[in-house]
């Protein structure tokens, strides 16, 4: 068989290969650029090899960030996760009240970050916030400004709030695929509630679910705008997660290298995560 | 264990007031099913078969009617309390259990002790020779297996009262249809448990079924033996849809106990019996049952079509198409030609039905 050497199909491919060029090589290649150099003044840039590198790995700040980080990752996806399934399971199939809960459903996604940020901080203020208020009323010593644990609080269900939806939404759509066929078997079967779920239910949403966390994963690790608005990452340092401490580093302090160098490990972290889970829900595929 | 199965004055309608014809998807019919029985289920898609078996099984109430096994009255008993078992169109299947597990599940559900367990999977196992796969995952079997292991569900409870086919062989590959089908066949008789197959497929229900129950628009239009659907068919509507091709059917009159197709008379075995109460009026007669003669019905000769052993003739007479059936040592005439309906397989119809 001849091979086809048609060098005329380069040309189609040219409009993507400057799309991605523009917007993820190159930014991309600048960030790494200043990785590696020393900047000063007037555009002047010294060879500093992983110097920056090797500062950010050993930085006392960037451990506390990165724990922090993933511990509040950690936090939510343990909380939203099986919350957004929950709630999807008990959702009306059929009737008019399925477009009344995914219309609400739908709601706190559709508000933008640094909104949901000023809801929040209003609502939880202790003088006059209806959450901050109400709590305090009830006995609690509630103050997100002063106590790093209500700060916390405050923070994990505004994520709550906002991003459950997400997965219910998710579960949801994949629930609604299981064709009838199913339920009915498992009734013919004389299966309890408990094993359709575990049978039939959640091995259909296993990949919905894998998509779920995924990206529930990839956008709470990367959180800025609402803690931002809401505790500004105090108090103290308390609510400072990665995104936050980047920010503070390459334009509060004008740190360009070890900015970058701490873009790129963050980068690297997300992507190794994002494959670890990948791999662990997929690995029964395989077989 | 198992049921004699009786589906009485029954009814069903998906809209909520039904009020013409048109809405009731199954209309008003009375049907016994005999323990242990190879029935089969047969009609085009949309004429109220998989209503009637999910009736049977419990998976819908009808709307009027009652359901009885062995003379208990089980209309609003679940499936789980009705004992059947069902195979249905698409395999469903518990993808993260193993073989043997998907089989064992309905009898675990059912508090069945850990030892009659084992004995009644290999035993299942044995007879869909799914006892080699026994230890894979479920999930990983062909649509053939997959079918199977639904079958074997069913088969594993030894106190179901009927097991139902919703036309099972839908997404088996062609070589493999034949091969499931004649096993389950074989299954009927070794285990001599009813079965309810639907189909649309004559040739399925035909080679399954003892007995074959026609349904049209949310009716039966007969009951009967593969034999008796094709000797005597009830209504033109089983002439039609069983044989290839299907049973001609002529518009006609009838005068002094004769019918009259084209201003010609033409010889039934029941003509006779017409008692000139009007409706529409038509003949009936196999191609099988058309051949060529020397005198009879003037016809002009359009299409000859080779199928093997049998040439299908179509032939017209006064826009009429008559098909028929000729061995492929006979000469076939060209142009205008004779042909002859044997007279006891002619039969008259009145708005449909057989004239009786």
């Amino acid at each position: 068989m001849n091979k086809l050497t048609n060098q005329r199909a380069w040309w189609f491919v040219l409009p993507v290969v400057l799309l991605v060029a523009f917007n993820a090589i190159i930014p991309l290649m600048t960030v790494v650029n200043y990785s590696v150099q020393e900047s000063f003044g007037e555009n002047m840039f010294f060879w500093s090899g992983v110097r920056w590198f090797e500062e950010v790995l050993r930085s006392e700040r960037f451990h506390s960030a990165l724990w922090r980080q993933i511990l509040f990752t950690g936090i939510i996806l343990v909380i939203e996760v099986p919350l957004g399934l929950a709630i999807a399971l008990a959702m009306p199939r059929k009737g008019p009240w399925v477009s009344v809960c995914l219309v609400l459903m739908a709601l706190p996604l559709l508000i933008p970050w640094n909104v949901v940020g000023a809801m929040w901080n209003i609502m939880a203020l202790p003088d006059i916030g209806l959450l901050g208020r109400g709590l305090n009323a009830l006995g609690f010593t509630y103050n997100y400004t002063r106590q790093p644990f209500a700060a916390w609080f405050t923070v994990v269900l505004m994520d709550v709030w906002h991003w459950t939806s997400l997965v219910v939404l998710l579960c949801y759509a994949g629930l609604v695929s299981i064709p009838d066929a199913y339920y009915q078997a498992a009734k013919i079967d004389a299966a309890r509630p408990w094993a359709v779920f575990r049978y039939i239910q959640l091995p259909k949403l296993k990949y919905v679910l894998t998509i779920a966390i995924l990206l529930r994963f990839m956008d709470s690790f990367m959180i800025y705008t609402e803690v931002v608005v809401l505790t500004g990452g105090g108090p103290g340092n308390s609510t400072t997660f990665l995104s936050i401490d980047l920010v503070k580093t390459a334009l509060g302090q004008f740190d360009l290298g070890p900015a970058a160098a701490m873009s790129l490990i963050y980068f690297l972290i997300i992507l190794l995560f994002s494959w670890l889970f990948y791999t662990l829900m997929m690995r029964n595929e395989a077989r | 264990m198992m049921a004699n199965i009786r589906l009485q004055d029954l009814r069903h309608s998906y809209v909520e007031n039904p009020k013409s014809d048109a809405d009731w998807a199954l209309k008003r019919l009375t049907i016994d099913w005999a323990d242990g029985g190879a029935y089969a289920l047969l009609g085009p898609s949309g004429c109220g078969k998989t209503t009637l078996l999910n009736i049977i099984s419990g998976l819908i109430r009808p709307t009027e009617g009652r359901i009885l096994f062995d003379g208990r009255d089980v209309t609003d008993a679940s499936p789980e309390e009705r004992n059947i078992a069902q195979v249905f169109q698409f395999p469903v299947i518990y993808d993260t259990m193993t073989v043997h597990d998907n089989l064992a599940f309905p009898l675990r559900n059912r508090g069945v002790g850990a030892r009659e367990v084992e004995e009644r999977v290999r035993e299942v196992a044995e007879m869909l020779e799914l006892d080699t796969t026994l230890k894979e995952r479920a999930a990983g079997l062909t649509a053939d297996g997959k079918q199977k292991i639904s079958l074997g569900r069913g088969l594993a409870r030894s106190d179901v009262n009927v097991i139902m086919f919703d036309e099972p062989l839908t997404v088996i590959d062609p070589h493999l249809k034949w091969v499931l089908r004649s096993k389950l066949k074989e299954l009927h008789q070794r285990t001599r448990r009813t079965m309810i197959y639907v189909t649309h497929d004559q040739t399925e229900a035909l080679t399954f079924a003892d007995q074959v129950v026609v349904m049209n628009e949310g009716e039966i239009v007969q009951t009967g033996t593969p034999i008796d659907l094709f000797e005597r068919p009830q209504h033109t509507f089983v002439g039609h849809f069983i044989g290839s091709p299907g049973m001609n059917v002529l518009p006609c009159e009838v005068a002094g106990g004769r019918a009259i197709f084209a201003g010609l008379p033409v010889e039934s075995a029941n003509a006779a019996a017409y008692r000139g109460d009007g409706g529409r009026l038509e003949l009936g007669v196999r191609p099988e049952f058309v051949s060529f003669a020397e005198t009879g019905i003037p016809v002009d000769v359009m299409k000859v079509l080779d199928v093997g052993r049998h040439r299908i003739v179509e032939t017209t007479q006064a826009g009429f198409v008559i098909k028929m059936l000729v061995p492929e040592d006979e000469p076939i005439p060209e142009g205008a030609a004779h042909v002859r309906f044997a007279e006891d397989r002619t039969r008259l119809y009145r708005n449909g039905w057989l004239v009786t």
